[in-house]
C-alpha cells in the first residue's frame, strides 16, 4: 500500500514538473512530437528507478563529502546504457531526441530524488519512487506532447488525425505550436489547472 | 428614466440570495455601463474626478474612431484599386463596412464572453479594459485574417495575456498585441507576404506593403510617396496606414491626459537616432531607407501612440518612461531593418519592453533612493 503511494504520490500532487518544478528544460525540448516524448519519458523512468535502486543499495557505504560525484558516476552509467540501447533498437527517435539524453544526468528530477530519498530509504522504496517520479514527468510530457503534435502537426504519433477535408475547408497548422515557448505555456496551463484541485 | 426604474427594480434578483445571483457580474457590468454608479467612498481623503475607469477607456476608443473610419474606407479603397474598377464613395464605404464588421463581431464577442465568465466565476465586476483591445485588435489585423484564427488569437490573448495574471491591470503584456503576435507566430501565412493585406484582390496587382517591398529587396524608390503613406492609401493593417487618423486620435488623448507624451517623445527620439544610426552605416537598401520614412512606414505610430503608451503595461517611474520609450523606438528600427524575417519591428519591440518595464522601473527607484542616501549622507556630514 505504502509503495503504491509512492508511485502515484509524483503523478499528481508531487508532481516533478507542475509542482516541484523540475526538468522544465528537456520537457520543452523533446515535446514537439508525441513519439519522442515517451522515449524520453521511459528512459528517464528508467534511469530514475535503477539509480535510485543503486544509490540505495550503497548508502551507507558512500561517505557524505563526495556523495554527490558517486551519484553522478552511478546517473552517467546508467544514462550511457540508455543511450546505447536506445541507438541500438529506435536509432530514428535517438537522433530526434539528440543531447537530451545525455542530458538526463543534469535532470534535476534525477539527482533529486537522490539526494532527497534513496539516501534515506531502503532500496525497495526508492525504486518505487523513481518510477512514481518518472511517470509523473513522462505523463507531462506525454500530455504537452499529445496536444503540441495534434495542433502543430495535425497528427498523432506521426499519424494523419486532422482530416484533409478541414485542411481543405482552410484549417492551418499553428505553428507556434513547434516553437518550445508554447511549451512552455501548456505546462503553465497545466499547473493552472492543477493548483486549484491540489488545494481542496 | 423608464431604463432607471426598471433596472432598479429588477437589481433584488442579482442580489446575494436573488433568483440569479449567479450573474451578478453581469448585471453589475451593465448597470455601470449605462449609468454611473451612485456608490461613493464613504471616508479617507480622495482625488474627487469624473473620469473613472470606464471613462478613460472611452476616451481611448473615441480615439481611435478616426483611424477605425479611415481603415473601413480603405479596405474598400484598396479593393477596387486592386481590381481596377472605379467605383462611389458609398460602394467603398459597403465594401470596408462588410469587411471589417465581421472582424469586430467576433473580437468582441469571443473576448466579452471569455470576460464575463472569469468575472462570474471569480465573483468579481466585469472590468471594461476589453473595450479597448477588443476595438484594437481588428485594427491591427491584415484584412483578410481568417475569422477563427481571430477567434483563437482573442481567446488566447484574453486568457494568457490578461486573466492568468488576474484581470485587466494585471496583464505583463499588451493584450492586443499578444493576439496579434500569436497569429503572426501561428500562422505566418496568413500574416506576412503581400497577398493578405488587401481584401480579394487581383491576383496580377502586388499587395505588399511598403515594410514587405523594403525588405525583399526593394529599393526606396519602389516605395510609395511619403506623402500617399502620410494619408495612408496604401495596403497594411485596417487601422495603421493613415497617419493623419492617428495623429489626430493620439493628439486627442495626449489633451486628455489618457497617455503620456514623454513615452511618445521617447519613442520617436530612438527611432529616429537608430535610423540615423543606420543611415550612417548605410551598406543594404534597408540599411540606406532614410529615417523619416521608417516614421511613416507600417505599425511604428499606430503602435507609439496606442500601443507603447498603455498605461498598465509601460513603465510607471517619469524616468523610466524616457527610457522605456527610447529602447522601444531604436529596438523596432533595428529589428525591422536587422532582422529581414520580422519585417514589423514594432510589436515585437513594444513586447519585449512591455516585460521589462517593472525592471525599469525598479531600477530607476533604487537610483533615486541611493542618490538620495548619497545626498542625506553629505548633509550629515557637513552638519558635524
Amino acid at each position: 500500500m505504502k509503495n503504491i503511494n509512492l508511485i502515484t504520490a509524483p503523478l499528481r500532487k508531487a508532481n516533478p514538473i507542475t509542482v516541484l518544478i523540475l526538468g522544465i528544460c528537456s520537457a520543452l525540448a523533446v515535446t514537439a512530437k508525441l513519439k519522442p516524448a515517451i522515449v524520453m519519458a521511459l528512459s528517464v523512468t528508467v534511469v530514475t528507478a535503477l539509480s535510485n535502486l543503486v544509490i540505495s543499495l550503497l548508502r551507507k557505504g558512500i561517505p557524505s563529502k563526495i556523495r554527490i560525484i558517486v551519484q553522478l558516476i552511478v546517473v552517467a552509467t546508467l544514462v550511457i546504457l540508455v543511450d546505447q540501447f536506445l541507438k541500438a533498437f529506435v536509432y530514428d527517435i535517438s537522433k530526434q531526441l539528440s543531447v537530451f539524453v545525455g542530458l538526463i544526468i543534469t535532470n534535476c528530477i534525477v539527482m533529486g530524488r537522490l539526494e532527497a530519498f534513496a539516501m534515506a530509504h531502503k532500496p525497495w522504496e526508492s525504486f518505487f519512487d523513481g518510477i512514481g517520479n518518472g511517470l509523473g514527468y513522462g505523463a507531462i510530457l506525454v500530455i504537452v506532447a499529445f496536444f503540441r503534435e495534434l495542433f502543430g502537426s495535425g497528427t498523432l504519433l506521426g499519424y494523419q488525425v486532422i482530416p484533409q477535408g478541414m485542411y481543405d475547408f482552410g484549417y492551418v497548422n499553428n505553428g507556434l505550436m513547434i516553437l518550445p515557448p508554447m511549451a512552455l505555456i501548456i505546462i503553465g496551463i497545466i499547473i493552472w489547472l492543477q493548483k486549484p484541485e491540489e488545494e481542496k | 428614466m423608464g431604463l432607471r426604474s426598471y433596472i432598479d427594480k429588477i437589481k433584488p434578483n442579482f442580489e446575494q440570495g436573488g433568483k440569479y445571483a449567479k450573474f451578478h457580474s453581469t448585471f453589475e457590468a451593465f448597470e455601470t455601463f449605462l449609468y454611473t454608479p451612485n456608490r461613493v467612498t464613504s471616508n479617507g481623503a480622495h482625488i474627487r474626478d469624473y473620469v473613472d475607469m470606464k471613462r478613460n477607456m472611452i476616451y481611448v476608443v473615441i480615439a481611435l474612431i478616426p483611424c477605425f473610419l479611415f481603415g473601413t474606407w480603405n479596405i474598400g479603397y484598396q479593393h477596387f484599386l486592386s481590381l481596377g474598377e472605379s467605383v462611389t464613395f458609398w460602394q467603398i464605404i459597403g465594401y470596408g463596412l462588410l469587411k471589417i464588421i465581421p472582424l469586430y463581431l467576433v473580437s468582441y464577442i469571443v473576448g466579452l464572453v471569455i470576460e464575463f465568465t472569469f468575472a462570474e466565476i471569480r465573483h468579481e465586476e466585469v472590468n471594461e479594459g476589453y473595450f479597448v483591445t477588443g476595438f484594437l485588435i481588428p485594427l491591427i489585423m491584415p484584412v483578410d485574417v481568417p475569422l477563427w484564427m481571430l477567434a483563437l488569437a482573442v481567446a488566447f490573448a484574453v486568457i494568457i495575456g490578461k486573466e492568468v495574471f488576474g484581470g485587466s491591470g494585471m496583464n505583463v503584456v499588451n493584450p492586443a498585441l499578444l493576439a496579434r503576435a500569436f497569429l503572426f507566430f501561428s500562422y505566418p501565412s496568413k500574416m506576412t507576404g503581400d497577398t493578405v493585406w488587401i481584401a480579394e484582390k487581383a491576383d496580377a496587382y502586388s499587395g505588399a506593403t511598403p515594410l514587405g517591398t523594403l525588405f525583399n529587396g526593394g529599393s526606396v524608390n519602389d516605395l510609395p510617396s511619403l506623402m500617399d503613406m502620410f494619408i495612408g492609401t496604401i495596403p497594411g493593417s485596417v487601422g495603421e496606414t493613415s497617419k493623419i487618423a492617428i495623429l489626430i486620435g493620439g493628439i486627442f488623448l495626449i489633451i486628455t491626459g489618457v497617455s503620456s507624451l514623454r513615452i511618445i517623445i521617447a519613442t520617436f527620439i530612438g527611432a529616429i537616432s537608430m535610423g540615423l544610426v543606420f543611415n550612417a552605416l548605410g551598406t543594404t537598401s534597408a540599411m540606406g531607407t532614410p529615417f523619416y520614412y521608417h516614421l511613416l512606414m507600417g505599425g511604428f505610430m499606430f503602435g507609439t501612440f496606442f500601443m507603447a503608451t498603455d498605461p498598465v503595461t509601460a513603465a510607471q517611474t517619469n524616468i523610466g518612461k524616457w527610457i522605456y520609450g527610447f529602447l522601444i523606438g531604436a529596438i523596432a528600427i533595428l529589428i525591422r531593418v536587422a532582422n529581414p524575417g520580422y519585417p514589423e519591428g514594432m510589436m515585437l519591440a513594444i513586447l519585449l519592453l512591455n516585460v521589462f518595464a517593472p525592471l525599469i522601473d525598479w531600477c530607476v527607484v533604487a537610483c533615486n533612493i541611493r542618490k538620495r542616501k548619497k545626498r542625506w549622507a553629505s548633509a550629515e556630514r557637513r552638519t558635524k
